[in-house]
């Protein structure tokens, strides 16, 4: 295969484009700070509209970091298989936006929180299940962008 | 309104910090394995952790918590990038990386969440 598909949306220095993007565009860093601060003002807005108590299970975390790994399946499907986006579409969105919007930090320490309150089952379930969710949640988004463009006949790469 | 703005200071820095890091960490080490996603993801469940057990014995000003807390740690720190680099393994057979993966991420992420807890109720 000649091209590299990126395993790291984030960045994947073995995508010469991506290697080269830091020194091209010198908006990368501000593009990526403005999109974090959308995805994490999102996630507080969520937060504030859902508060949880620490010792039930963080619905709010839970489907805050399934929507953003839904979101960079279709993202990533655009940026690699269709090819042709913006440089600083990926930065923008990725990095930025979805980055900014989950969170593992909240999820760890919740976890652990749990495990504090005397639910260590409940900690266990959120610990792996979130996991399973998000793992789901990227496999719907990336397969399901991919089966959409193909029936559209917009897949550049047909062939995977 | 103004925890807004505490929240975009911290995350304005968190989300371009995550992309540097990354960067940093794969301009000298190269592989398969994401550890700079990971790297991220356990010193922020650690920073997270420390702010937490401080909140415990002391009085942490709102203005603290969402701007390091909120914004800074859950900026730094991602699921939608370790999702897909799950993902990406997995489609890449690379089976014994992303087990490697989501249990040094999940283990070292909860307990350097816990440990940074335990030092922020001792601080």
């Amino acid at each position: 295969m000649s091209q590299h598909i990126p395993v790291d949306p984030d960045v994947d220095l073995h995508v010469p484009a991506q290697r080269r993007e830091w020194s091209r565009h010198r908006f990368v860093l501000p593009v990526i700070a403005i999109g974090g601060m959308l995805g994490a003002s999102a996630r507080y807005a969520a937060a504030e509209a859902w508060p949880m108590a620490t010792d039930e299970l963080p619905w709010t975390t839970l489907a805050v970091n399934a929507l953003g790994c839904l979101l960079i399946g279709v993202l990533m499907v655009f940026v690699v298989d269709l090819g042709g986006a913006h440089p600083l579409l990926r930065p923008f969105l990725g990095v930025g936006v979805l980055g900014g919007f989950t969170t593992f930090s909240t999820y760890t320490v919740e976890t652990h929180g749990l495990i504090q309150a005397g639910r260590p089952g409940l900690a266990l379930g959120y610990w792996a299940g979130t996991l399973v969710v998000a793992l789901v949640a990227v496999s719907v988004g990336v397969l399901g962008t991919r089966t959409a463009l193909r029936a559209g006949g917009r897949d550049r790469r047909s062939d995977r | 309104m103004t925890g807004l703005l505490w929240v975009c200071l911290g995350a304005a820095l968190g989300a371009p910090g995550r992309y540097l890091v990354d960067r940093a960490v794969q301009a000298r080490h190269d592989s398969v394995m994401p550890w700079g996603t990971m790297l991220v993801n356990v010193v922020g469940s650690f920073a997270l952790g420390v702010l937490t057990g401080l909140s415990t014995s002391h009085e942490v000003p709102d203005a603290v918590s969402l701007t390091l807390g909120m914004g800074l740690c859950g900026a730094l720190t991602t699921y939608s990038t370790f999702g897909y680099e799950m993902f990406r393994l997995l489609e890449d057979g690379a089976r014994r990386s992303a087990v490697l993966n989501a249990g040094i991420s999940l283990v070292a992420g909860v307990g350097f969440a816990a440990l940074g807890y335990a030092l922020g109720v001792a601080l």
